[in-house]
């Protein structure tokens, strides 16, 4: 019977996961569509949660859900009508179910309104309506974690009534985790003087669960006879910190991979190891001739090696469509927020990305099409009146492009006032007042921090909240963003991200006698400057002159005490770079060629260094530095200001 | 090697359900319809675990759980009374004869092998 049930919680959670997207997606087609197998998959959804949560010995989980399967279970026997009251209510209590998961995994007290929620959930079954906002009842939170002491000396029998204690301890630790346990050997006689099959031990252990002493006192049931058993009450433990929803990356402790893609990598990993010792035993009794042999032995190393690279890296590859579940749910509620009619389109849902890329552009994503429903989508009766159909549409579209994945959020609504922006952009003293930007230009002021902050609440100055954000969280995937608008025809966001944390698309750099890489998703060009272009200001800082505007120069030779080899001055070339909209420039000697780059920490390998992302190691073994973007834009910036 | 439980019940339906859960879970099993009868099917065979029923003709639970702690082969193997609510005094009995724990009527094969666990390595 040896099982620890405690291996299979993540999957658990995953698995309730899975289900509650399903079953939220069902809720929301069962608002149209009553077709029995709709409501048929709730059900089974709410009911696999139901089983699996008591396995695992999350009771409140079971509870509820319990009586999230009463109310499905009525509505699929007829006696209650699915009506949108009812609908509403369960979409609700998916959110309180989820919150419930969300403490049960995190081990904190389950959140208060999940009564009051299964409440109206008991209540709903009822034929009839119910209220819809029942009166809040506060419970004792006699389920809330606490220490526990626990001593446990077993009468010296127990061998000899075919139990082990050590099995009792076990058991407590079904319970909740034990912390320390301590075995007293007191009791313990010579050797001489000891009977084997009897007792001498006890033990003193502390549990911390959310068990009541009761519970506790069962697992003693068969062996409290000639035992002594002490439980108390240490103190209580303070709660680990609120776990957010979305934390970003708290979700991503495991990955589940299809056997088949696991079998496929043991499978080259041998295929690398006979190639290996194909080449070790070439070696042992090497000759001249023998070194096509290995020659061809090395490729097939590579060529194993390349695969397996490439294979790995498909396992941390998740479909976007994880990111994009959340959003048929959002619509819904934001379009009964604002009155509006707004249909969502998605297409390429099943477009790979990293795990954590998926994870991490959830809340941009949820950000942009928030705004674009506040802000882009137009009344009915004002898109009518503009010769639209009533219902507005978003659009969320995800496709590979080469080596990276577009991400698009586009809406059908009223698209950016050009003219407020600038003239917004002028006042706050991002554009010149004599200056006309190019659209592109003028767009991009929206992802300046603050830009929106304004006091005028206006169609424009709601669309910036908290852009700058959106933009930083891309940029911080080493992705970029750009924004089409046509007034009248909408607003399309266009995200370009990597299909990897891991690898970077990287220009390489020689600077003296070192060799940089620069992530190519930030540069703009290079040029040859002449002396000309390159003025000194006011607060020491330098800078470069190109086609009338001055940018900050960085001179990396400078920045990283580089020494100056012989050709300094032969081939200088400036590299401009763009972050968050504001360009520099960097002073380098060579552009050696584009290259992919497996990124490696630095900070963890060494320490952190300011304008260096990270290193890492090239194809002829050299480690090489990975230039910062962001904090030499910041670094120029407070140089030249 | 699989591992051999004992049910020993003169009810045939409870035998029954015992045995099929335990050989789901891997057990291979032996039963017995009273005490005297399942002694004599185990013979010197070494059981992993056995499960008694306490009110049995010929004879009863509490010789038998006697019986086999006077084995050499039984003598801590653990051993799971059945009883029912009502029986308190019974499991004192029981538990003063050798027995490991009791199961108490009715139960779920799921509950079976919940405290089967609480028993077995």
């Amino acid at each position: 019977m040896e099982f620890d049930i405690s291996r299979f919680r993540d999957t658990f959670f995953q698995e309730a996961g899975e289900h509650l997207g399903e079953m939220e997606a069902g809720l929301l087609q069962l608002e149209s569509n009553r077709d029995p197998e709709i409501l048929n998959a709730i059900f089974r959804g709410a009911h696999s949660i139901k089983g699996a949560s008591a396995t695992f010995g999350f009771e409140n989980v079971a509870r509820f859900t319990h009586a999230m399967e009463g109310l499905l279970d009525r509505m699929r026997a007829g006696t209650v009508e699915p009506s949108p009251a009812r609908i509403g209510l369960l979409l609700e209590s998916l959110d309180i179910l989820r919150r419930l998961l969300d403490a049960a995994r995190a081990g904190t007290a389950p959140p208060p309104e999940a009564e009051r929620g299964a409440e109206s959930l008991l209540l709903a079954q009822r034929v009839g309506e119910f209220p819809l906002d029942p009166p809040v009842k506060v419970r004792a939170q006699d389920r809330a974690r606490a220490n526990w002491r626990v001593r446990f000396a077993p009468s010296p029998e127990i061998l000899r009534q075919g139990m082990d204690p050590v099995l009792v301890l076990r058991d407590l630790g079904r319970l909740g985790e034990v912390e320390k346990v301590d075995a007293d050997l007191s009791a313990l006689p010579a050797l001489a003087a000891m009977e084997p099959d009897q007792c001498y031990l006890a033990w003193r252990l502390e549990l911390i669960s959310e068990a009541t002493e009761e519970k506790i006192r069962d697992v003693f049931a068969f062996v409290e006879d000639g035992a002594t058993i002490e439980i108390r009450r240490a103190s209580v433990p303070e709660p680990p910190a609120v776990p957010g929803r979305n934390l970003p990356g708290a979700e991503s402790g495991t990955i589940r991979v299809a056997t088949g893609k696991v079998d496929k990598l043991i499978d080259l990993v041998g295929e690398l190891i006979i190639a290996q010792s194909m080449a070790s035993q070439i070696l042992t009794v090497f000759q001249a001739g023998d070194l096509d042999r290995l020659q061809e032995t090395f490729a097939e190393v590579e060529r194993y090696t390349r695969e397996l690279q490439e294979r790995l890296m498909r396992v941390r590859m998740l479909a976007i469509g994880n990111a994009f579940s959340r959003f048929p749910r959002l619509i819904r509620d934001l379009s009964a927020a604002t009155g509006k009619q707004v249909a969502l389109r998605i297409e390429g849902e099943e477009t790979e990305l990293d795990k954590s890329v998926v994870e991490r552009m959830a809340d941009p994503l949820t950000h942009l099409v928030r705004n674009a429903i506040d802000h882009g989508i137009e009344p009915a009766a004002e898109r009518v009146n503009a010769g639209k159909p009533p219902s507005g549409t978003i659009g969320l579209k995800a496709r590979h492009q080469g080596g990276s994945v577009v991400l698009e959020v586009s809406d059908d609504g009223r698209g950016l006032d050009r003219d407020r922006i600038l003239a917004k952009a002028r006042a706050g003293g991002l554009a010149a007042v004599d200056e006309d930007p190019a659209d592109e230009q003028v767009f991009s002021y929206i992802f300046e921090p603050g830009f929106s902050t304004a006091a005028t609440v206006s169609d424009i100055s709601g669309r910036g909240v908290g852009m700058d954000v959106v933009k930083k969280s891309v940029e911080s995937l080493n992705g970029a963003i750009g924004i089409q608008s046509e007034p009248g025809r909408g607003v399309t966001f266009r995200i370009q991200l990597p299909l990897t944390l891991a690898i970077l698309d990287g220009l390489l750099l020689r600077v003296g006698g070192q060799r940089f890489v620069l992530p190519l998703v930030s540069i703009i060009e290079s040029i040859a400057p002449r002396k000309d272009q390159l003025r000194r200001v006011a607060s020491g800082g330098e800078v470069i002159v190109l086609r009338g505007e001055p940018l900050p120069l960085v001179r990396l030779k400078r920045l990283f005490r580089i020494a100056a080899d012989e050709e300094e001055s032969a081939g200088r070339l400036a590299v401009i770079v763009e972050n968050r909209g504001k360009r520099i420039a960097l002073l380098v000697d060579e552009l050696l060629g584009q290259q992919q780059v497996v990124i490696k920490s630095l900070e963890t390998n060494f320490r952190k260094v300011d304008g260096v992302a990270g290193a890492t190691i090239l194809g002829d073994g050299r480690p090489a530095l990975i230039l910062d973007v962001a904090a030499l834009a910041e670094m120029a910036k407070s140089k030249c200001s | 090697m699989p591992r051999t439980a004992l049910i020993v019940d003169d009810s045939a339906s409870i035998r029954e359900m015992v045995a099929f859960t335990l050989r789901e879970a891997g057990f291979v099993v032996l039963e017995g319809i009273h005490g005297a009868d399942a002694l004599q099917k185990l013979g010197d065979q070494r059981p992993d675990l056995i499960i008694t029923d306490l009110n049995m003709p010929v004879m009863d639970g509490f010789t038998f759980i006697r019986q086999i702690r006077s084995r050499p082969n039984s003598k801590y193997t653990p051993v799971l009374m059945l009883t029912t609510e009502s029986q308190l005094e019974k499991k004192q009995q029981g538990k003063a004869a050798g027995a490991t724990g009791w199961i108490v009527k009715p139960f779920h094969p799921a509950k079976l092998l919940e405290v089967i666990a609480k028993v077995l390595p």
